[in-house]
């Protein structure tokens, strides 16, 4: 018995193969875009546990001295065994552009970016360890350095940009230097050595902006799953409206199986494990996919990551088989999620009712209520989230509820504007246009739905990235007002940048701070200088008047927003910065990527309490053609490192640059997930198609030609689709609203103002035109092909 | 311990200093020796103290030191302490930092307790002064070092001294030989294949050691017995010669063997022996006379080991079993093998150590 109502069960598959391939494709593409987003993330995560397991450069603390380190005094640390390794670092001119030497040596360096490009190759590395050396660079530098007269370059994808790494001694030789920049400290050192300054007087320093990289990047990675969820939510919406297809069709066969004796709990298990094969099936061609998508999109989220954060994440993908599991569990939730409604009908039939086969999902006006009801119920939910809401669990559940509930609300909005434009109709051809388009609009509404989602999570996350890259981009320029940027390594340096900065330069400016507990977190207050540099340019979000005048006499300060909302603070309120010197804060700066409080008060006021500390860093002004020139100047004449002297030019451009890399992969995203929308578009019409047929028989049998009826075929969708992008808008501008007023301020203590980009919403109309235009051509070519004896058969059937 | 290690150091230490490189293991093992570098010639004489010192026109040497100690409340211990030197191109390197470095150095020290074995590594280039071999008799890498303390009209290496620390141990033991150099193979040119690829090989078999081992758990004073090994050479492993185990015995008789098998593809071992009697009178055995037969077998850093053996050289009436003092003394370096203290039994009785390389 259990077999033979397979075989009927299985049977209705092979008559509808279309449909088993919808029901695959939705599967496949739902798992695929969720597992490779989930593939980008646990690689990018590896990255950072790998780099924080093996002493990520940039926190290990460093060795300096004025005038740079000696090949002697690395040789003494090391043979008083302190595991110590020589940098020397710095930048020359190559094919035009600047390039920057980080010379190491790899006998003692802690694991490090470009290395992984000598292994296994005795040769290469008998060359890199040779004259004239080797330069391991990314490759787009090896194409910009081109033929510049330079050592041998070999490539190596994990090197950043506009960096060769190379051997301590070619860098010597090509830096024309003596001394070593600094030794790197590594964090683990052997048992009971003796004290550093026994050994040779150098500086330790720890760097200072020891920021924790996932903190940093979560914000990144939380982009990327939200799109995954999307995406995976848009192709569940095409797995149930083939599921409740299939499911309604095969009533009549669910009927017969059952008076012929089979259980009703037989007949759920063979359901359950014929939608649980499928699922497996699907999931694993899912996997597969999506293991391209990571692939293809890892290097470019490598790139953005490396550059925006500095964090290094290797740009090849690893196979995990907890990653495969995990993607196949979803794809099975997904389905029983999805199939769970159609399940529990079947269940609930009764035996003897009538297996008369409704229009499926042609949903009663009941249900329409109940529809709208419950979009009510969510939207306001997500509303109430918003004021009472606390924390990121209550962001996230505000999000879902509002693209719930957007997503429910669709169908009767839909049909309340065909209904009011009803007046708008011309004769009966268009009357029965937006007539035949309300009755429509139920059974296409799962494919709106998830097209409904992709246009709203496009419009919400570009204007969310869109927001922050003009945020971003103006507060740099606010931030590095000055054209450059000082860091002299001592007193006597600074002396020298003073002097020799008052004739080149228009002005310079001191910028000095110390550290301070603030509010109970170890911060930094800067003393600053009353110079139109701060007046004119500092991003201030909010202050009391005559903040300048106030900050400069030493009679309040201004903070930072972390600080500011992460310890609620309020317009003049008491801060402590000293033991017995309090202020009030006057003013909030936006102070984007920094974790740690911050706060600033006039140079004098703060020398006063802290007279003893260096001012080793300053803002020079000039005219910024000059910039390049003055720079070179001043490190020559104060004889300053390399690194000590920093173009603002070049750091706006390298940041632009990374934006531009994480648009890329958004955009491969935003486009990805617009394409499930649209092939749930088209699955939900050819499915339609066979069931149309009764509606449009009459039409043909009045006279309309095939090809008009094809016409007005692909008008309806197009305007279905134009409705439902119109309904996105505000959607996916509240969704933006969210994450940038209230996930970004839960989880990185600032927010970001949102702008508006009413060209990309123009754009994303005509995105959703084509996508609805595509997937209506078929079915709409297949009208224009039928045969008359079909229509015919319509009125011959007519019960 | 075979003059194959050339390659696998050179790729070890240069290549796989980032640990990514790890993954790559003996690639490049079957490399021919280059036309370059001196190649060892039978019959040319050693000489000392000269000989101790480097050979900078080979491609690998080193000073290879191991004991098998005890402390006070019997626990046994093992101690090694290696510095190899690995030339990229022939020739001594000009002190400072030139940019054509010939030599490179690394460094290998390790403790084994019966339940625990700590080690760490040093790499360093020639010419700075990081690591080196010098006179009067140093051998150093950073703070490691093998300093001989033997009066002038002494071989130096009659008595030294030997420090090592890493993240979890360190040490400091003093040496005093009580019998004389040991010279392999003829008079020290040591063969390693049927091919003919050899090496130079000599060992200090005869230590007395005495000292301090620091441990996690705090210092303990320990004595025993230690040996040093001596090797240069040019050439590889012959292409079909996967790995090598080598022992080096010493028996309560005051007797002392030396033997090792080169693992050829076909299963085969090249073996050969240096039987050493009490005052220092050596034997030398070619290939067939040693038999070494895997015993027992350890899970050891995912792979399978043979831990213990049958060693047998009927010549000289030893049949023994060796067991050692603790299965997981791997040495999880760049260049990684397993070496570590082994206890002996049967027809003799007495303690040594283990290596045994190859093992994938």
């Amino acid at each position: 018995m259990t077999r033979t109502a397979l075989m009927a069960l299985l049977s209705h598959w092979r008559r509808h193969k279309l449909q088993l391939a919808t029901l695959l494709t939705g599967l496949a593409l739902a798992t695929a875009l969720w597992s490779g987003v989930q593939a980008i993330n646990a690689e990018a995560r590896r990255s950072y546990d790998r780099a924080a397991a093996t002493l990520g450069q940039d926190v290990l603390d460093r060795l300096t001295a004025p005038e740079g380190v000696t090949l002697d005094q690395f040789v003494a640390l090391r043979r008083a065994g302190w595991q110590v390794s020589p940098v020397i670092e710095g930048r020359i001119r190559a094919g035009g552009t600047p390039l920057r030497i980080l010379g190491i040596d790899p006998l003692t360096a802690p694991p490090q970016a470009g290395l992984t490009a000598l292994a296994g190759d005795n040769d290469i590395i008998g060359d890199f360890l040779s004259t004239p050396g080797l330069l391991l660079v990314a490759p787009e530098t090896a194409a910009q350095i081109g033929d510049a007269d330079l050592p041998p370059t070999r490539i190596a994808p994990d090197v950043a940009p506009g960096t060769a790494v190379t051997d301590l001694a070619t860098a010597r030789r090509l830096l024309e230097r003596q001394r070593l920049s600094y030794l790197l400290v590594a964090s683990e050192q052997p048992l009971g050595l003796p004290p550093l300054s026994d050994i040779a007087e150098l500086d330790r320093r720890t760097p200072d902006e020891s920021t924790d990289l996932s903190e940093l990047t979560d914000s990144f990675h939380l982009n990327l799953t939200a799109f995954g969820l999307l995406s995976f939510a848009v192709g569940l919406f095409i797995v149930q409206s083939a599921i409740g297809l299939a499911f309604e069709q095969r009533r009549q066969s669910f009927r017969t199986l059952r008076a012929l004796g089979l259980s009703l709990r037989r007949l759920m298990v063979l359901l359950t494990a014929e939608l649980a094969v499928f699922a497996l099936l699907a999931g694993i061609a899912g996997l597969a996919l999506g293991y391209g998508i990571a692939a293809a999109l890892l290097p470019g989220v490598a790139g953005t990551l490396r550059g925006l954060y500095g964090a290094s994440v290797a740009g090849t993908l690893a196979f995990d088989p907890a990653w495969a599991a995990a993607g196949l569990g979803i794809t099975l939730a997904g389905t029983a999620l999805a199939g769970a409604q159609a399940l529990w009908r079947v269940a609930r039939m009764p035996l003897l009712a009538p297996a008369q086969p409704r229009a499926w999902a042609m949903a009663s006006a009941r249900t329409l209520t109940a529809q709208a009801g419950g979009a009510v119920a969510l939207l306001l939910t997500s509303a109430v989230l918003v004021w009472v809401g606390e924390g990121l669990i209550a962001a996230f559940a505000c999000l879902g509820a509002l693209l719930l509930g957007a997503a429910l609300a669709l169908p009767p909005l839909l049909i309340g504007a065909l209904r009011i434009a009803r007046p708008l109709a011309r004769g009966p051809v268009g009357e029965w246009l937006l007539a035949d388009g309300r009755q429509q609009v139920p059974a296409l509404s799962l494919a709106l739905m998830a097209l409904l989602l992709a246009l709203s999570a496009n419009v919400g996350v570009g204007t969310m990235v869109g927001s922050f890259r003009t945020t971003f981009t103006a507060w740099l320029d606010q931030r590095l007002a000055a054209e450059l940027y000082v860091t002299a390594p001592d007193e006597a340096a600074a002396a020298r940048v003073r002097a020799a900065g008052d004739e080149l330069a228009d002005a310079v400016v001191p910028i000095w701070s110390v550290d301070v507990d603030l509010r109970g977190r170890p911060g930094s207050v800067y003393g600053i200088a009353d110079d139109p540099l701060y007046r004119d340019n500092w991003p201030i979000l909010e202050a009391l008047p005559e903040v300048w005048d106030r900050v400069a006499a030493g009679t309040g300060a201004i903070v930072n927003e972390q600080l500011f909302r992460g310890t609620d603070m309020t317009l003049g309120a008491p801060l402590r910065m000293a033991e017995g010197w309090e202020v009030p804060v006057v003013g909030v700066y936006s102070d984007y990527g920094n974790p740690a409080p911050q706060a600033m008060i006039g140079s004098d006021a703060l020398s006063r309490r802290y007279p003893d500390v260096p001012r080793l860093r300053f803002a020079v002004r000039t005219d910024p053609d000059q910039a390049a020139e003055v720079a070179a100047q001043l490190r020559e004449r104060a004889r300053l490192p390399d690194q000590g002297v920093v173009n603002q030019s070049e750091v706006k451009a390298l940041s632009l640059r990374v934006f531009e890399q994480t648009f890329l992969v958004t955009g491969a995203l935003n486009v990805l997930t617009l394409g499930v929308a649209g092939i749930a578009v088209l699955t939900s019409l050819l499915t339609l198609s066979g069931l149309r047929l009764p509606q449009l028989a009459p039409l043909w049998a009045l006279g309309m030609r095939p090809r008009t009826l094809a016409a007005l075929e692909v008008a309806r969708t197009c305007l279905l689709a134009l409705l439902t992008w119109a309904l996105s808008l505000p959607v996916g501008l509240a969704l933006a609203w969210v994450l940038l007023a209230k996930v970004n301020v839960e989880a990185f203590g600032w927010r970001l103002p949102m702008h508006l980009f009413p060209a990309q919403w123009i754009g994303l109309a005509g995105a959703a035109l084509l996508a609805a235009g595509l997937a209506c051509l078929w079915p709409a070519i297949r009208l224009t092909r039928l045969p008359p004896s079909r229509l015919l058969r319509v009125f011959a059937h007519d019960r | 311990m075979i003059a194959s290690v050339p390659a696998a150091i050179l790729s070890a230490a240069l290549a796989a200093v980032p640990a990514a490189v790890l993954a790559q293991g003996y690639a490049g093992l079957g490399a021919e020796a280059d036309g370059d570098f001196a190649v060892p010639q039978q019959g040319a004489a050693l000489a000392f103290p000269g000989d101790h010192l480097p050979h900078p026109d080979y491609r690998i040497e080193w000073w290879y030191l191991t004991a098998a100690l005890s402390a006070a409340d019997g626990t046994r211990y093992g101690v090694q302490w290696t510095l190899f030197r690995s030339a990229l191109r022939p020739g001594s390197d000009t002190p400072g930092l030139p940019g054509d470095t010939r030599q490179v150095w690394m460094g290998h020290a390790a403790v084994t307790t019966p339940d625990a074995h700590l080690f760490d590594e040093r790499l360093a280039r020639g010419g700075v002064g990081q690591a080196g071999v010098t006179e009067p008799f140093e051998a150093w890498i950073d703070d490691w070092t093998m300093r001989s303390t033997a009066p002038a009209d002494a071989d130096p290496l009659d008595a030294i001294t030997l420090t090592a620390r890493g993240n979890r141990f360190a040490y400091d033991l003093a040496l005093e030989a009580t019998g004389p150099l040991v010279l392999h193979g003829d008079a020290g040119f040591s063969v390693k294949s049927p091919a003919g690829q050899a090496s130079y090989y000599y060992s200090q078999p005869f230590y007395d050691v005495s000292g301090t081992l620091t441990l996690p758990e705090g210092d303990i004073e320990v004595t025993g017995s230690g040996w040093l090994d001596r090797e240069w050479s040019s050439q590889p492993l012959s292409g079909d010669q996967e790995g090598w185990d080598w022992f080096s015995l010493s028996f309560e008789s005051g007797a002392k063997l030396m033997g090792f098998g080169l693992r050829e593809s076909d299963g085969g071992h090249f073996t050969s022996a240096t039987w050493i009697a009490p005052d220092g009178t050596e034997t030398a055995y070619g290939d067939g006379a040693l038999r070494l037969t895997p015993g027992a077998t350890a899970e050891v850093a995912g792979r399978t080991i043979p831990v213990e053996w049958r060693v047998e050289l009927p010549d000289e009436g030893l049949d023994v079993t060796t067991t050692p003092l603790n299965p997981q003394a791997w040495m999880g370096t760049t260049f990684s093998y397993w070496e570590g203290p082994i206890a002996i039994s049967g027809s003799h009785d007495g303690h040594g150590y283990l290596e045994m390389t190859g093992y994938e």
